[in-house]
């Protein structure tokens, strides 16, 4: 039990080259997916742990921090190693079907796949579960390049540009975080987080801090798609395969999100972030011009999975204006929306996943009548559809709703207004489907089935999630409101 | 490259002490600057000049795709596998001092040579990889 923060990260570490030697794609599928479903129940008694007793520290290799690599899990981190994990695990339950016909890989390279994917959520969970900054940078390179490698597969050719043009912006990133994090180290000596946190106070009044805190900024948000920054995105998830999209859209920016806080709240600290640097000033515009900017361009896609991709550019733009609000309502509005938006996302790509498993490609005319002849698949897109809106009963109407408490908390109604204004961009985008799915007829002269149960019941899961925490709140806005205090060091 | 006798007789006296040259600094690394990353490229330089001069087929015959692909993936599983047993025999991951009972720090050495061996493997055969890779485009 003690050893559960390394096995977090080595097992799908240790599964990814295991994958690759396997040879064969349906082993490498089972062996992936063993353990991923480890990982998740790991991360989920991590966070029960957490819960019960507080922060956990790891010392890798027996090297006391903070000479040594620290891993060190408070309520944030555990709750984003269960949202990675979790989406990790369900969405490569529906992988197989769409990985044996719908990637560009010769099948002795389908293995590959599952290497890359246990890679890149190799990646994903070290960076979220690691208190040493430059190990952060190191994991953050193996989810980017294995996520590249993953959306190069899908069977649009254009998705090799898509995953070269996001190769490029995810590198200059990389490169500006690693900037940012050298600059740190020179002024303070030390790459553990909880000894930066101490430190740079002490430093705090020198340009080289506030250029290393800008180059961070700047590069974090170009991983997580902020809104100027996010122009790699939508190629990105609408060329790739549905199951990489979905697992990326729910994951990867949520975990750079989650660095993002990290580094605001507990490396330099809500005061220096938000009093010194004014933060609250450049994130809350941003944020506001990407929702509605990203949530219009939505509205003209034909691309279904295009659409959905600009949607999520849109629905970044929320979590960042519940954090540039710095208080426990706004901060618990983005994490519990971090978690809502990813059992949104997963399932709507997932849902897309079976449609274009039957009917080749999401585009919103080959969609026509999908209502009666997938109403199973196109039942669970509604509900995604619903819950991206932010319709009470569903999870998300919980972030949108702290969302609005937080805004009014700060006197800030125009906020308020315009996400209420915003969410029904979003009823305008999702009914564009609805339409095209329950009101036309579908085309004659083609069969199409229901999804395999394969696709459907990973799916299906995903949509009843969506409802489950729209009632029970206590996993999603509950923990999300301990991890916001713990950021914000209040009690809650 | 039949015609460049002095090329071909320079770089068969010299790849031995390339490769040579790698194998030092893989197993250098724990006394001084080296290690695997650095030894791997080397080696995977070295593999990459006997196919310049010797021809692409001679070098695929001695590292077939096969045995690159175990390669990449048998050095990250020594890599996990020594954090895995230092962690059974009573350690934190990767903590080598675990793996000698008696004397820790001999259990540091025997670690960190694996753990490098395991880095140098996977970095030789990713070398090699990528050149071929391109090299073999259109073939």
């Amino acid at each position: 039990m003690d050893h559960l923060p390394a096995l977090q990260v080595v097992l799908p570490l240790f599964c990814a080259p295991l994958c690759a030697v396997l040879g064969r794609a349906n082993l490498a599928w089972m062996l992936a997916l063993a353990a991923s479903w480890l990982t998740f129940l790991i991360s989920a008694l991590l966070l029960h742990e957490v819960l019960q007793q507080g922060v956990i520290s790891y010392a890798m290799g027996n090297w006391p921090a903070p000479l040594g690599i620290e891993y060190r899990i408070d309520s944030v981190n555990a709750y984003m190693l269960l949202i990675v994990s979790a989406i990790g695990a369900i969405v490569l339950t529906a992988a197989r079907p769409i990985v044996d016909t719908r990637i560009r890989l010769p099948e002795n390279k389908k293995p590959w796949f599952y290497a890359a994917y246990m890679l890149c959520l190799t990646g994903l969970l070290g960076m979220t579960i690691t208190g040493d900054a430059f190990n952060v940078f190191v994991f953050l390179e193996i989810s980017s390049l294995s996520s590249y490698v993953l959306i190069s597969t899908g069977r649009d050719r254009r998705a090799l540009t898509a995953a070269y043009q996001y190769l490029i912006m995810g590198t200059i990133g990389a490169t500006f975080i690693l900037i940012g994090i050298g600059l740190l180290y020179v002024m303070t000596g030390t790459l553990n987080m909880a000894d930066l946190a101490l430190r740079i106070p002490q430093v705090s009044n020198t340009r080289t801090l506030h250029v290393a805190f800008a180059f961070l900024t700047v590069g974090v948000g170009l991983k997580l798609a902020l809104f100027p920054l996010h122009l790699w995105l939508p190629n990105a998830y609408a060329y790739g395969p549905s199951v990489v999209t979905a697992f990326l859209s729910a994951t990867a920016t949520k975990v750079a999100i989650y660095i993002l806080l990290r580094m605001f709240f507990t490396l330099f600290g809500a005061e220096f972030s938000f009093k010194t640097m004014r933060l609250d000033l450049i994130l809350l515009p941003l944020a506001l011009i990407g929702i509605f900017s990203a949530s219009l361009v939505a509205i003209f896609q034909t691309n279904v999975k295009r659409m959905l991709a600009y949607s999520s550019v849109a629905q970044i733009g929320y979590i960042i204006l519940g954090i540039s609000l710095a208080s426990l309502t706004g901060l618990t509005a983005g994490i519990a929306h971090l978690f809502n938006h990813a059992l949104i996302k997963a399932t709507l790509f997932l849902a897309l996943g079976c449609v274009s498993f039957r009917v080749g490609a999401a585009k919103l005319e080959r969609m026509a009548g999908l209502g009666r002849t997938m109403p199973w698949t196109m039942a669970a897109f509604v509900i995604g559809g619903l819950s991206l809106i932010g319709v009470p009963l569903t999870s998300g109407f919980i972030s949108k709703w702290y969302l609005v408490v937080g805004a009014l908390e700060r006197g800030w109604w125009p906020v308020a207004m315009l996400v209420l204004l915003t969410s029904l961009l979003a009823v305008i985008y999702i009914w564009r489907v609805v339409e095209v799915a329950y009101f036309k007829p579908p085309p004659e002269n083609e069969v199409i089935r229901e999804a395999p149960l394969a696709l459907l019941i990973p799916t299906w899961a995903l949509a009843l999630a969506n409802l489950y925490f729209g009632l029970e709140t206590s996993l999603n806005a509950g923990v999300a409101r301990q991890a916001a205090a713990t950021l914000l060091g209040v009690t809650p | 490259m039949k015609q460049y006798a002095v090329l071909r007789v320079v770089i068969r006296l010299l790849l031995p002490l390339i490769l040579l040259f790698a194998l030092y600094v893989q197993f250098h690394g724990d006394f001084g600057p080296g290690g695997g990353f650095q030894a791997g490229v080397i080696f995977g330089a070295g593999v990459v000049l006997y196919a310049l001069v010797f021809g692409l087929h001679n070098a695929r015959t001695i590292f077939p795709p096969w045995l690159l692909r175990l390669g990449m993936s048998l050095g990250v599983l020594i890599y996990a596998g020594v954090g895995i047993v230092s962690l059974l025999l009573g350690g934190n991951f990767l903590g080598y001092g675990a793996l000698d009972a008696h004397h820790p720090e001999h259990g540091q050495h025997l670690g960190i040579l694996l753990v490098e061996m395991g880095v140098g493997i996977t970095v030789s055969a990713v070398m090699i990889s990528i050149f071929f890779a391109f090299a073999w485009r259109g073939r």
